[in-house]
């Protein structure tokens, strides 16, 4: 008796996603984003990088389920992302999304008491949430007195007492500067080994994709889809220092390639402003 | 125009028909309310007169006076207190609080002062106005951009050059602000001050209207103010938005 | 800077201010003004007598009364013209309009509705408090930042949790500036209707004092509204500061 083993299921699955926007008065229709066909596998880092309007952050918003595509399936653990974000799901915005009326603790722990947790429960995974942040000192401040990266630290702790799946990020690092980001990139890549989550990245950055990911997906300007999806190879513990490795530079200048004449095209397209 | 536009039109419209209506089949009662129509024909018949002409060059030639005096020495305080920062924390609390006042209460000790004229009537317009544009000004040269004043050093302007050509236009959409505002306050306090305590003036006019009974006269008067006053609220609403775009930060989505 | 220093500096402008009233008085004479030393030594004696409760309490009712519905109106209609895009964009302007007419013009109409009395005057104090919070309102729902709604939808919200949890607090110290502004001009709009129809209230009796050119007790009596005004304008102004987060 033959046992096949078989393959596993993926965690995301996107098939045939397609975004239109309508058109409007003196404009044609605008395909935005597709055809894309991408399985995310369970536990796996895959980044998307692009240049800016390219649909990046639209594809995210799709899988979380606060956009419904114009075509196409989006499942997650199997069942189809359809009209509210499913459980098991965080996001983290590339804006601030830290409550100002809230301390940083009230913060962390507002989606959990939304969703009826036991307060000792509450208090267990905000406290281990909030140090592995590095934010015990700033439990009773309150974001306008904190600093850009730490507010994000904070949506990040937000999420994560979620205790999600599946983490999408948008940009997360997109208004910290260089070195800051390549930390956080450190801490992100704690994060994804503790929680064993599957971890979908948007960042436009390239060096912080390779870095940080499995997987990298270089997607066009306008209508997105994936010119190609590079496998890092990288061992699953890694960090910053890895930009030293060969490859590092060989994979870079494959992405660039893609990429190189698409964000020229961007620019093109969008140094016009909308009067 | 845009959709806005035209739903407020058709607001105000609906709002007069129905008055209209209301008046004529006697659900408003004609001793409190003439119908709109009759305020209009009211209105353009006194536009006619002399008195109403010689009323609305005391009203709009006091309110002028009023924001011309207001415009200028609430910019020429603003830049010096903005430039006295230690004046500027002491004057804190009584510019926060200028507003919270009745400062009407103090047209009687005016008047006490100068006797009935236009003078206190000026200086009531002029009281109201000029501390709207003093935060106004203070509010703009806060948000002149530090870079701003570092890129006239290396372009080695004089002090005069950069107030004129960098300081000036970007505290512009602030004050004008500041002049919209004041617009506004110097009409409150001109009319109402002619209202509670005038010889002449499209205030006292509609006050003596009313005390004589003559709900035509006090209609049309009050058409005539509420027309005005709307359409230089539209006029500079209109040049606001215009000002604002241009010296939009942030780029355009 | 030291908070010693800046109080000072405060009482000092307050001395200048002082001082000018004095010289005002030097200027003037006692037919048109009253020093300041014996009109504050007055207000004290006023704020002391029985004789004079009647009228801050008449005020004070109408003032109360005047701010509910100003608070209640101004919430009605400017959360309900925030809650669309069009409904703000057609109903603003209007508002603004409003904010700018002089209201007082208005004021023969408001008597001839309500006759003479406590209603004219809490209508009168309505219709200049109600248009800032309205104002505010709207703005504070139209400027609600979308990215805090989107986090409310991922970590799952029902829609009442997200106007609970989320669009209250976010709009609160907005809300809060605009019923300060509504608080100052409610209290205006009363004052001012009990100078033309009452026969208590502290208006009243600076109108009564003016015709019997008693010009201490209205000066005196000016200076107790300030006073009040200033005050709770103050208190608020921290309340707001605090929601804002302001140092």
């Amino acid at each position: 008796m033959t046992v096949s083993a078989a393959a596993p299921e993926p965690h995301v699955c996107l098939s045939g996603i397609r975004q239109v926007y309508p058109a409007t008065q003196g404009r044609a229709p605008l395909h935005a984003l597709g055809p894309i066909n991408l399985d995310l596998r369970q536990g796996e880092f895959f980044s998307v990088v692009g240049p800016s309007g390219c649909g990046k952050s639209t594809l995210l918003e799709i899988v979380a389920g606060l956009q419904p595509p114009t075509e196409g399936t989006a499942t997650f653990e199997g069942r189809p992302v359809v009209g509210s974000v499913p459980e098991g799901i965080g996001v983290v915005f590339q804006e601030d999304a830290s409550f100002p009326w809230l301390t940083v603790w009230d913060n962390a722990a507002f989606g959990v008491r939304r969703a009826g947790l036991a307060e000792a429960e509450v208090k267990r995974r905000v406290g281990h949430a909030l140090s592995f942040m590095g934010l015990n000192d700033f439990t009773s401040a309150y974001p306008s007195q904190l600093s850009g990266g730490m507010r994000q630290r904070v949506c990040i702790a937000r999420t994560l007492v979620m205790q999600p799946r599946l983490i999408l990020l948008d940009e997360p690092f997109g208004a910290l500067d260089a070195q800051t980001r390549l930390i956080m990139g450190d801490e992100l890549l704690r994060i994804w080994r503790e929680t064993g989550a599957t971890v979908l990245l948007i960042t436009h950055a390239l060096d912080e994709a390779i870095m940080l990911s499995d997987r990298v997906g270089a997607m066009s300007f306008r209508p997105g889809r994936f010119l190609e999806v590079l496998e890092t190879g990288w061992d699953r513990d890694r960090d910053s220092k890895i930009v030293s490795d060969p490859s590092f530079g060989a994979m870079t200048g494959r992405l660039w390639s893609h990429l190189r004449s698409e964000s020229i095209d961007a620019i093109n397209t969008l140094g016009q402003k909308a009067s | 125009m845009s959709t806005a536009a035209w739903l407020r039109l058709a607001l105000m419209a609906g709002l007069f028909l129905l008055l209209e209506i209301f008046c004529r089949i006697g659900a408003i009662d004609s001793r409190v309310m003439i119908p709109p129509s009759e305020m209009v024909v009211s209105l353009v018949s006194l536009l006619q007169t002399r008195q109403l002409a010689v009323d609305m060059l005391q009203t709009f030639g006091a309110i002028a006076i009023a924001l011309l005096f207001a415009v200028a020495a609430g910019f020429a305080a603003g830049l010096v207190i903005h430039a006295l920062p230690r004046l500027r924390r002491a004057l804190d609390p009584f510019l926060a609080t200028y507003y919270a006042v009745p400062l009407f209460i103090f047209y009687p000790v005016l008047i006490a002062f100068f006797g009935i004229s236009v003078l206190p009537i000026i200086i009531m317009g002029f009281a109201f106005a000029v501390v709207s544009v003093i935060m106004s000004t203070l509010n703009g040269l806060d948000h002149v951009p530090r870079v701003l004043r570092k890129v006239a050093r290396v372009h080695r302007l004089s002090p005069f050059s950069t107030v004129t050509r960098l300081i000036i236009p970007s505290v512009a959409p602030h004050l004008f602000t500041g002049v919209k505002l004041a617009v506004a306050y110097c009409f409150i306090g001109v009319i109402a001050s002619e209202f509670i305590a005038s010889s002449t003036g499209i205030g006292h006019a509609i006050a003596y209207a009313y005390s004589d009974f003559n709900n035509r006269t006090m209609y049309g008067l009050i058409l005539l103010i509420v027309t005005v006053v709307i359409t230089i609220n539209m006029t500079l609403h209109h040049y606001e938005g215009k000002i604002s775009r241009r010296m939009a930060r942030r780029p355009a989505k | 800077m030291s908070r010693l220093v800046r109080i000072g500096d405060i009482l000092l402008v307050l001395l200048a201010i002082l001082a000018c009233w004095q010289l005002v008085y030097l200027a003037a004479g006692d037919v048109a003004m009253a020093a300041p030393a014996p009109t504050l030594a007055y207000a004290f004696e006023l704020l002391a007598s029985p004789r004079f409760w009647p009228h801050i309490g008449e005020t004070m009712q109408a003032f109360a009364l005047a701010l509910v519905f100003s608070v209640l109106l101004g919430l009605g209609f400017g959360l309900w013209m925030g809650s669309h895009r069009l409904s703000s964009e057609v109903g603003e302007p209007i508002l603004v309009a409003l904010y700018s007419l002089p209201k007082i013009t208005l004021y023969p109409v408001i008597l001839m509705i309500f006759g003479l009395g406590m209603s004219a005057k809490v209508a009168f104090g309505a219709i200049h408090g109600f248009i800032p919070i309205a104002i505010f309102a709207m703005n504070a729902l139209l400027n609600i930042r979308p990215v805090l709604l989107k986090a409310g939808k991922t970590m799952n919200l029902s829609p009442q949790q997200i106007v609970t949890t989320i669009m209250l607090p976010a709009t609160l110290p907005e809300i809060t500036s605009g019923i300060r502004i509504g608080f100052s001009l409610t209290l205006l709009g009363v004052v001012i209707g009990e100078m033309f129809a009452s026969k208590r209230g502290l208006g009243y009796v600076i109108v009564h004092a003016i015709e019997f050119a008693d010009t201490q007790t209205m000066l005196a009596v000016t200076v107790i509204l300030f006073t009040f005004a200033a005050l709770s304008n103050a208190l608020l102004l921290r309340l707001d500061n605090t929601l804002h987060r302001r140092p």
